[in-house]
């Protein structure tokens, strides 16, 4: 089996970087509508993401979640899979983490790791349903990820402000016990050590899918489910591994948004981390290191407009535009290469 | 057990169904249209959106809300146009540039109503399409106390359905349609031009859902406010799916969920959460997948884009 990621061709870095660049121009088509400069819109972006040790660790803490995320659709997509509901994986890995948070009193070398460990178990186990669905019975897990994202959605919904309900007016539950807190590694920000648990998860996904013989089944699973039966590997099998790691990822993310951001759980917190997952996995060609990448710039992005939108007549949510521009270049591979006349398969 | 059954079977209740469903019909035709074609539509959620914006803010700014419903279609249906493009032209995965599609849609429709109006969350109140009593309908017992008078959008989601289902099964490019969806070679040899109905069946899928947008934002209510949606693009397509794919069936699909929408307050009074009525579409949905409720199998050919040989 050809071996992609070892290869890594040079054009491999320039599809993400020209869909970027183009998503950015697009992007500036809208910056001018408002009779703004774009330069000066960028600019601001860029040096408030990236400008002081300050911007570079909250760019840090906004990429994140988005790690977590971007490794999980990666994962998948590696297996062949199409996991869209990293959103309701994490909701599903927020809630078991939350719950261990609130309900233990342990010291904090047992207690962090345990509520890590519960919402990863709950992610897991939320996206093995639409694994199992179709490794027995040949459901595609599109649709089934993107309901069970809603139905997450909901019971969570549900547990917070009904069984788990802090008792304020807010929709929210207590707060954990500050043993199961993620720790702030550079204040003022709120970047805490979970970004050390992204690069381990980032670590771990290359080391299961490039250095194990299960990566090697679930990749071969990836490029070719026919084949990969006829030569003895059970794919019913690997479909519900897949999902289930894929969604353990998922469910880190929640993790990361209670033990590290909100430390509680407020209803419907997460601002489609789940979806731009997708656009990180993508961006980073399904690689951990692009996925890291990718999600920093996303980070960045995110973490650049609140100043951009003080201080230009620049919306925010001209970044959730950008992003959605980066999605569409990025799926258009065949029209970026047919513009840098590269070859169509590379 | 009186009062519950009189809850259930009561006039008001399936009034207000048939309101909910409307949006999630006009959708969900839409999906039919897409999927049929062999275009994967996950992107109604995002064009229902920009439909609703686009109809409050050219009611806004012509004082016409018929001149809004326009604005709405010619809004989804150009934002179908760009999903066709990308995927028909450039064969991107059709489920990311429809999932680029709703993220695009979400930020756009807020950047728009904070350029326009200085506000996040919602824009200034609009003109509304108003209520009309038809004139048979009305004159019936107990039907005319559920359709006798109803919003005109709530009519025309119904001659929609009938529409869409004469056009799909009575008419050649219904037949083509049905062909290019299912084994897009063939249609091809017998020289149906694919692509042509594959943007076709997708800028109107757009249009539809933008349609479906108006329904909410100047006639349901008479503004626009952030993600006012709220995943109804999904409940279309579980309706398409749970309707096998078929005009008829996601009529009743929508109007299955849209009564379950209207029960709720009235649900809640007796305990239940209104976040499992809210759960119910996409659990059916699931359990319609996996075959326990007669297996929904959906166009051979959807999620694969046509490569001419």
């Amino acid at each position: 089996m050809r071996d992609k990621v070892k290869a890594l061709p040079w054009q491999e870095l320039l599809l993400p970087l020209v869909a970027v660049v183009l998503a950015l121009l697009v992007g500036s088509v809208f910056i001018l509508y408002v009779g703004e400069n774009p330069l000066k819109a960028y600019g601001i972006l860029f040096t408030e993401s990236l400008g002081s040790m300050r911007n570079i660790a909250t760019t840090l803490q906004r990429a994140t979640p988005l790690m977590f995320t971007g490794l999980a659709v990666a994962f998948a997509f590696r297996a062949g899979l199409f996991n869209i509901g990293a959103e309701g994986q994490l909701y599903i890995g927020a809630f078991c983490a939350v719950w261990v948070g609130i309900s233990f009193n342990l010291p904090r070398i047992i207690h962090l790791p345990l509520a890590i460990f519960a919402a990863m178990v709950g992610g897991a186990l939320w996206a093995s349903i639409a694994g199992y669905l179709k490794a027995k019975l040949g459901v595609h897990e599109v649709i089934n990820t993107i309901m069970l994202n809603f139905i997450a959605l909901f019971l969570t919904d549900w547990l917070v402000t009904g069984p788990f309900h802090g008792g304020s007016w807010v929709p929210e539950t207590v707060r954990i016990s500050s043993s199961a807190a993620f720790t702030r590694i550079y204040l003022p920000t709120r970047l805490t050590t979970a970004v050390y648990v992204a690069g381990i998860a980032a670590a771990a996904v290359y080391i299961i899918l490039w250095k194990t013989k299960r990566g090697y089944e679930l990749r071969a699973v990836g490029l070719n489910p026919d084949a990969a039966e006829y030569g003895g590997i059970n794919v019913a099998r690997n479909t519900v591994i897949a999902m289930a790691i894929s969604g353990a990822l998922a469910g880190l993310a929640g993790a990361e948004q209670i033990l590290g951001l909100h430390n509680r759980f407020i209803v419907r917190f997460s601002s489609d981390l789940g979806f731009m997952g997708i656009a990180v996995a993508l961006l980073g060609k399904n690689h951990p290191v692009g996925v890291l990448l990718a999600a920093v710039l996303f980070g960045a992005l995110q973490a650049g407009s609140a100043a951009m939108d003080r201080s230009t007549a620049v919306p925010r949510e001209l970044i959730t535009i950008i992003q959605a521009l980066i999605i569409f270049f990025v799926a258009a591979e065949f029209l970026i290469r047919r513009m840098l006349r590269l070859k169509e398969d590379a | 057990m009186g009062d519950i059954l009189a809850m259930l079977f009561n006039t008001t209740v399936f009034a207000a169904a048939f309101r909910m469903a409307t949006p999630l019909i006009f959708a969900a035709l839409g999906g039919i249209l897409s999927e049929r074609s062999g275009v994967v539509n996950i992107a109604l959620e995002g064009m229902m959106l920009i439909g609703s914006f686009t109809a409050m803010l050219v009611t806004y700014l012509t004082g016409m809300p018929w001149v809004g419903v326009l604005g709405a279609m010619a809004a989804g249906g150009l934002i179908g146009l760009i999903h066709a493009v990308f995927c028909v032209r450039y064969r991107a995965n059709q489920v990311v540039t429809g999932t680029a599609i709703n993220i695009f849609a979400g930020g756009l429709t807020v950047f728009l109503l904070r350029h326009f109006f200085q506000v996040a969350g919602t824009s200034p109140a609009v003109t509304v399409i108003p209520d009309i009593t038809l004139p048979i309908l009305s004159k019936i017992p107990w039907i005319d106390r559920i359709l006798g008078r109803q919003n005109p959008l709530v009519y025309l989601a119904l001659v929609a359905v009938a529409v869409v289902h004469v056009v799909i099964y009575r008419t050649t490019w219904g037949l083509r349609l049905r062909a290019v969806g299912e084994h897009p070679q063939a249609a091809d040899t017998v020289g149906v031009n694919v692509f042509r109905m594959r943007y076709i069946a997708v800028v109107l899928s757009g249009a539809l859902a933008g349609l479906g947008g108006t329904y909410l934002s100047i006639a349901h209510l008479s503004r626009f406010s952030e993600g006012m949606t709220a995943g109804r693009g999904f409940i279309a397509l579980a309706a398409v799916i749970f309707g096998k794919w078929t005009p008829l069936g996601a009529l009743g699909a929508c109007l299955f969920f849209g009564y379950g929408d209207a029960l709720q307050m009235r649900l809640q009074d007796i305990g239940i959460p209104t976040q499992f009525m809210n759960m119910l579409p996409y659990v059916l949905t699931m359990v319609a997948l996996a075959g326990f409720i007669g297996r929904a199998v959906g166009p051979k050919a959807a999620g694969e884009p046509y490569i001419k040989g």
